[in-house]
């Protein structure tokens, strides 16, 4: 199995005195789905942020397809690496042009208009994702979910081959996050894309990757599949919530339920 | 896209003809289209009607096009990197710099030194120590921070145009006419080799911008995203900051503070074709080389034989103009 990402001893932060994250290491293989969990303020968008290359790094401590990060400009970046973010932006842009920019890391500078490979390639990755027939509409007139759809097409039309998205459905209702999590899924076992998936949803989590990587304060506090890391003493020792685990009738994956003291007093 | 581009420049090619007509044509004097077209076949340096197309008109049309040319593409650049439609080349305090250099060297009496290079070169080296100012201070750990960038702009306009009333408060009442002729911008008084520089600091402007048209558009996005999607954000926008500055700079000291066009033509464009920079970049630099060739004839006319100021026409259309557009995409 080859190691697409590797984090060794992974430390960094926004400025040198302050690290939000210590010491973080592990690697993701080709073709995993891993989810990465944890509270607010546990280190989850600092992650993201470093993955993406928006955070200084030392030499060593990340390396994306056997090339370590402090060597890739950001041109390489975008060719080995596709990111979904929570917030899509793009204004007065059509759905059509905004996913041609995912084209952007494949063009010469002096390359100022997509040929002809790079329209046929945005119009598959927006049938992919069934935006095809909205191409024309501006993005800031799109609901929420069609707004995530558009930014996997962007994302698809890199050809990368691992995706990472940040929380794409905290903001979205449960049809949507089917929707797009079930796409993320096909994309993961049968276009063999290596996914990346901050989730604050524990349910959502546990029910769509393999293994799942648990952060509190700037640690990995556990990872493993999700039946080893969705327990509740996990849940209680990270987030300090009260939880029972079950497993899922149809999936059998463990599935949270939070109840009140109140209730059982 | 290809064919949108070509369609919209071709139209501004027939108005950019249609207006230097115009422009040859208007004056004192007046010539018929014929005339003109006889003129141009077989006159001669006896002829004053001749010595008055060539030595007056066409340097000033010449310069009317690229400082406007110059003055739209540098808003355009600008508002692209900045993300906001309101930033115009004399937002971040270049005019200022250029303003005080000019004035200071009115003050010691440098305007009678080899004709108006001397104040061009104090305008354009008050608008250089502006522009590094600017820049070092809005670059922190070697990365840019837009916001710092537009603020220390702001002040530092500020800071210029008091000193500036300081220096005219107290300087001699001959003076005080050229600075303020000066502040209000003018196409006359122009030196051909000065003419020819700015044309030529414009077109290399011009070209190695266009060449960033893309990263423009994936900054719309915002830079982090545009970095996503392998923009070298703090490179273009370093870059495409100090070429529209050192443009401005440029433009500043040879015809003197002509607002509005950066802001207005621009944004004139962008309701007019959209919001693609690769279409944006060459309409709004013809747009901008022909709104001042039309605000020049009015403003040599209006009140012939005087001359109104460019900069006092340029806000009057420019500002109405762009009052209607707006209220019009309103009811829309």
């Amino acid at each position: 199995m080859r190691d697409e990402i590797i984090l060794s001893s992974l430390t960094c932060g926004y400025s040198p005195k302050h690290q939000t994250l210590h010491n973080i290491s592990f690697r993701v293989t080709k073709g995993e789905f891993v989810a990465i969990i944890g509270p607010n303020g546990a280190g989850k968008t600092t992650l993201f942020r470093a993955l993406t290359g928006m955070l200084p790094l030392q030499p060593g401590m990340l390396s994306i397809k056997d090339t370590d990060s402090t060597q890739l400009n950001p041109k390489e970046r975008a060719r080995r690496l596709a990111i979904v973010n929570q917030q899509v932006e793009g204004d007065q842009l059509s759905i059509e042009d905004y996913v041609l920019m995912g084209r952007l890391p494949y063009h010469a500078s002096w390359q100022l208009f997509e040929n002809q490979e790079d329209y046929t390639i945005a119009e598959e990755c927006m049938k992919l994702t069934g935006i095809y027939e909205k191409r024309h509409k501006w993005m800031n007139r799109l609901s929420g979910g069609e707004q995530q759809l558009a930014a996997i097409a962007r994302a698809l039309a890199q050809q990368t081959d691992i995706l990472l998205l940040d929380e794409p459905t905290s903001h979205l209702d449960i049809s949507h996050q089917m929707r797009i999590l079930n796409l993320v899924r096909w994309l993961n076992r049968e276009r063999k894309l290596t996914v990346l998936l901050i989730i604050h949803d524990l349910n959502l989590a546990s029910e769509f990757s393999h293994h799942l990587l648990m952060l509190k304060d700037g640690t990995i506090f556990t990872e493993g599949s999700p039946a080893e890391v969705i327990t509740e003493a996990n849940i209680r020792a990270v987030y300090d919530a009260d939880v029972i685990v079950r497993q899922n009738p149809i999936s059998g994956k463990p599935c949270i339920f939070p109840y009140s003291q109140e209730t059982t007093r | 896209m290809r064919r949108t581009l070509l369609f919209s420049l071709l139209f501004l090619f027939v108005l950019l003809g249609l207006s230097v007509i115009a422009a040859l044509c208007i004056g004192e004097i007046r010539f018929t289209p014929a005339e003109l077209w006889q003129l141009m076949r077989e006159g001669s340096e006896e002829d004053v009607r001749f010595n008055i197309l060539m030595q007056l008109r066409i340097p000033r049309i010449v310069l009317g096009f690229v400082a406007g040319g110059a003055l739209s593409l540098s808003g355009v650049i600008l508002q692209g990197i900045f993300r906001n439609p309101l930033v115009e080349p004399y937002t971040l305090g270049i005019s200022g710099g250029a303003s005080v250099g000019v004035t200071l060297a009115i003050l010691l009496g440098w305007h009678t030194l080899h004709g108006g290079i001397a104040l061009s070169l104090a305008g354009f080296l008050g608008a250089l120590i502006t522009i590094l100012m600017v820049y070092s201070l809005g670059i922190r750990h070697g990365r840019v921070q837009i916001q710092t960038l537009l603020l220390t702009g702001v002040m530092i306009s500020f800071i210029s145009s008091s000193l500036m009333m300081l220096m005219m408060s107290v300087s001699k009442t001959e003076n005080l006419h050229g600075i303020v002729f000066w502040i209000m911008g003018s196409l006359s008084d122009n030196n051909p080799s000065l003419i020819v520089l700015l044309a030529v600091a414009t077109l290399l402007a011009f070209g190695l911008s266009y060449l960033h048209s893309p990263s423009l558009n994936a900054m719309r996005l915002g830079s982090e995203r545009a970095m996503q999607l392998g923009v070298n954000t703090g490179r273009v926008i370093k870059l495409l900051f100090v070429l529209s500055s050192l443009l401005t700079g440029i433009c500043v000291s040879i015809v003197g503070v002509i607002g509005f066009v950066g802001l207005i033509v621009p944004q004139l464009m962008r309701s007019l074709i959209g919001t693609d920079n690769r279409l944006l970049l060459p309409s709004a630099f013809l747009g901008g080389g022909i709104f001042l060739i039309v605000s020049d004839i009015v403003a040599r006319t209006i009140i012939s034989p005087n001359e109104l100021p460019i900069g006092v026409i340029t806000g009057i259309i420019g500002g109405t103009v762009f009052i209607l557009v707006m209220g019009k995409r309103k009811k829309e």
